[in-house]
């Protein structure tokens, strides 16, 4: 990888009144390489997110996307540039159905935001491309379905179709498994991955499930009270005798050693 | 000077009456997240107590004190049997029953009063004028103005002070924060409703002799304290007295010096707030 | 793999027959009363894009339908004595009104934006009211002539009410085709996910202010024209059909007829205008009927009369299909 970063954070803090959210964050994301950043509850991860991906302005500190500096841009730029996002909580269209779900972000991404004269029945192309990313999660059976008929698992897969429906070159993933059943949770990772070595699209994710940090991520980011703890491999990482403090020890064991 | 000395006066006086209704609103909307569209009309209601007490006994006095609390009960019948079943549903419908109930107040008082206008006589020790410059000044108004702030203070007091004062205002910043003091939210609910109602009452009974009690004046005054609360910034109680204080003296200024712009400029006044600070003046930035 | 379901075209053109060969078949009486349905039905269904398609709650919808009122009524006034300008002047002036009143109000949303329409539209209902050399204050704008309709050669005269209510039909028509396009196009699902979850789609790339702006200038042309209709009709532009009272008309016909559903907000005009015929004839205080059934409806049927239809006809279809 002698790429340029997709991804570069330089010394950004976030602080909310007294509260310091963020304290002097910097890391960079390479093309293609999936990357996972860990930490405590509390540690500041959405909250990077929420920066990364133009939610709040950083109080200090600047981010590059494709080497170009966006701080404070707002989301629908960022996302027009190839930055997507999912959310902890579940973030899709509850009346729609899931077709509809993923027409949403296609037809944005044709330029038909505003195209009022058309009828959305006669846009076979964009159903034909809906069906193939509905395809490409497993979701293709349902596709008439209203989505909040649908089981949770399913919800949050349907905000993978979203997300991957604007053909994204950056895909931040906000705890893609929380919640989740074990089953849900394989079939998640097992996407994951996927998606991340057969698209041109580079993922980074949050987990607390550390099970699925280190059977998925290339390299790891800690973060911790709302500093950058610790960067590097899975192996690495699982051997840092700070990070293993900050997480007092206890779940950083419990993959399969 | 002595002209704008008036202004003041006559600003403050309405001003006071509008902080009377847009606390009660925008408390009810910090800790409720409702609009209440009827407010204006429990207003209407306390002034039409107030002259029925004057009717039947003669007292001024007796109205302020049993209107208010007859409306804050009605407010009480009003939260618990119809809003309440509304909770959690999309916040439209509270705004669109409310404006339900508004439409069935101001008719029925059309009904029960008629539809004309009514003049309510201030009592004897306030009725009267005194002497102001070479002009003379209605002794009322002087009253509003002086009890005013005696009644801002009072409420800062009870916000500032008292255990369900700071409940109130916690809750108004964040629902959450009071469940997790442990209070029961459904009486809580009840008694915002009751005491923004027994505020909007109390300020209609004071406003009875100051204007014509009709059946229009909720609607008239509902109107002007939304501008007042988002320009204050909703949910925010230093927010509603500078907002209230802002448009009654723009208001009596106006009426001198721009008379044709008068009943625009709340308007205008909103569309500046609204681009310099969209979360009003005391709003909490996102 | 089909996007939407297909409008029921048949119920459709049942209707439209039914209403094409209503002034045949009804009184003057009625057929007056069937033109203001109609007109009202039309800006109940401009309102209806905003509330039921993009979640937004206008109390101010009004001011749109009366400037457009004073456009057309300007117009005959001061410019050609064409019926097409007039009606063109209504939609176009509140187009233009709308672009700059939307542009501030799109900035919040949910309550805020009830009010801060409300607000707007109280605005021009001053303007309207306080402005004399123009638009004539409280008495309004009347004296004007009715010009005649120039159609395809024909020179109609529409002082026969039951010509005026084919025009009123016409517009009508074009206006709920126009709308039904717009709710059936990509950017009326755009709409529908705004509605949804505005968040999600400002995270997938689109403007969500744009994209309320646009629905707003939609919807407040459309506006524009039910108002020229109704100024037409009465023969006058007043300032009381700014009122927030009047955009009250609007919502509380939506509600009655049912905003999730593309006819409910005309169904609702029609309910409206039969109920008040039926209950002003035995009492003046008919607006508190009005609140009532307004509260029973958003506690008992939030769905409105044609929207719990729908819902009872489809479960009774799938009862019977199994």
């Amino acid at each position: 990888m002698t790429q340029d970063p997709i991804l570069e954070v330089r010394n950004i803090s976030r602080s909310f009144g007294k509260f310091q959210a963020l304290t002097d964050v910097s890391l960079s994301i390479q093309t293609g390489r999936l990357c996972a950043l860990i930490g405590p509850n509390g540690a500041g991860k959405t909250t990077f997110y929420n920066v990364v991906s133009g939610r709040y302005r950083p109080t200090t500190g600047k981010v590059f996307f494709k080497g170009r500096e966006v701080g404070g841009l707002p989301s629908h730029r960022l996302v027009s540039m190839g930055l997507l996002r999912s959310f902890q909580i579940t973030n899709i269209f509850p009346a729609l159905t899931v077709l509809e779900n993923v027409l949403v972000p296609l037809l944005v991404h044709h330029g038909m935001s505003f195209s009022c004269l058309k009828s959305i029945r006669k846009q076979g192309e964009l159903a034909e491309e809906a069906d193939r990313i509905l395809g490409r999660v497993g979701l293709r059976g349902v596709s008439d379905h209203v989505v909040s008929t649908l089981a949770y698992g399913d919800k949050r897969l349907i905000e993978i179709a979203i997300v991957l429906a604007r053909r994204p070159t950056l895909v931040l993933l906000d705890e893609p498994t929380a919640g989740m059943n074990p089953e849900e949770t394989d079939r998640m990772i097992h996407l994951i991955k996927d998606l991340s070595e057969h698209s041109d699209t580079t993922f980074f994710i949050t987990e607390h499930d550390m099970k699925v940090v280190f059977s998925v991520a290339e390299r790891i980011f800690v973060l911790n009270q709302g500093c950058l703890l610790a960067e590097g491999t899975p192996e690495e990482i699982r051997n840092n005798p700070d990070v293993k403090h900050a997480y007092l020890g206890g779940s950083l064991d419990a993959p399969g050693q | 000077m002595e002209g704008i000395l008036a202004n003041v006066l006559n600003g403050l006086s309405w001003g006071m009456l509008l902080f009377l209704i847009a606390v009660g609103l925008t408390t009810v909307f910090g800790v409720m997240g409702v609009l209440n569209f009827a407010h204006g009309s429990l207003f209407m209601l306390g002034a039409y107590l107030a002259m029925q007490c004057m009717r039947w006994f003669g007292s001024f006095w007796l109205g302020l004190l049993i209107g208010p609390p007859i409306v804050a009960a009605l407010a009480v019948l009003i939260e618990r049997f119809l809003l309440r079943p509304l909770y959690g549903r999309d916040v439209s419908f509270q705004l669109l029953l409310t404006f339900g109930v508004m439409l069935f107040l101001d008719d029925g008082v059309r009904l029960i009063w008629g539809a004309a206008y009514h003049v309510v006589n201030p009592p004897q020790i306030l009725s009267g004028v005194i002497p102001f410059f070479s002009q003379s000044y209605p002794v009322y108004r002087i009253f509003l103005v002086v009890l005013g702030p005696l009644i801002g203070a009072g409420l800062w007091a009870f916000f500032a002070f008292t255990r369900w004062g700071k409940i109130l205002r916690a809750a108004a910043m964040d629902r959450q924060m009071a469940e997790i003091v442990g209070v029961r939210v459904p009486v809580m609910f009840t008694a915002v409703f009751a005491f923004g109602a027994w505020l909007a009452a109390l300020g209609g009974a004071l406003a009875a002799p100051h204007q014509s009690v009709g059946p229009a004046m909720g609607e008239y005054i509902i109107i002007e304290s939304f501008i007042v609360v988002v320009i204050g910034g909703m949910g925010s109680f230093p927010g509603a007295f500078v907002g209230a204080l802002i448009l009654g003296l723009l208001n009596s200024f106006a009426t001198t010096f721009a008379p044709d712009l008068q009943m625009a400029l709340p308007y205008i006044l909103l569309a500046i707030v609204l681009l310099a600070r969209p979360r009003g003046l005391f709003g909490e930035e996102a | 793999m089909k996007i939407l379901p297909r409008f029921p075209l048949i119920p459709g053109l049942v209707l439209f027959g039914a209403l094409i060969s209503a002034p045949f078949i009804l009184s003057i009486y009625w057929v007056m009363i069937l033109t203001e349905i109609l007109t009202m039905g039309l800006f109940a269904m401009s309102f209806n894009l905003l509330f039921g398609y993009t979640g937004l709650l206008s109390f101010g919808q009004a001011g749109f339908f009366g400037a457009g009122a004073y456009c057309a009524v300007l117009t005959l006034l001061h410019g050609p004595a064409s019926l097409w300008a007039a009606l063109a002047a209504g939609f176009l002036g509140a187009a233009l009104l709308a672009l700059p009143i939307g542009w501030l109000c799109v900035r919040r949303d949910e309550i805020y934006f009830a009010i801060l329409t409300l607000g707007f539209g109280m605005m021009l209902f001053t303007v309207a009211h306080n402005w004399r050399s123009v638009t004539g204050g409280s008495d309004g704008l009347g004296n004007f002539t009715l010009p005649k309709l120039d159609l395809f050669g024909w020179s109609i005269s529409l002082f026969n009410p039951r010509h005026f209510y084919f025009l009123v039909l016409l517009i009508a028509a074009a206006g709920a085709l126009l709308l039904l396009r717009v709710v059936r196009s990509p950017f009326g699902l755009l709409l529908r996910g705004t509605r949804e979850n505005s968040n999600r789609v400002s995270f997938v790339g689109a403007n969500v202010r744009s994209v309320r702006l646009f629905a707003f200038v939609v919807s407040g042309a459309l506006a524009g024209l039910a108002g020229a209709l109704f100024a037409l009709f009465n023969r006058i532009a007043s300032p009381e059909m700014l009122h927030w009272a009047f955009s009250g008309k609007a919502v509380l016909m939506t509600i009655l007829g049912g905003s999730g559903v593309f006819l409910g907000p005309a169904v609702g005009a029609a309910i409206f205008f039969v109920l008040e015929h039926s209950i002003t004839a035995y009492t003046t205080n008919w607006m508190i009927f009005l609140g009532m059934i307004l509260i029973v409806l958003v506690l008992v049927f939030p769905k409105g009369v044609l929207g719990s239809a729908v819902d009872f006809i489809d479960r009774f279809r799938k009862g019977g299909g199994r």
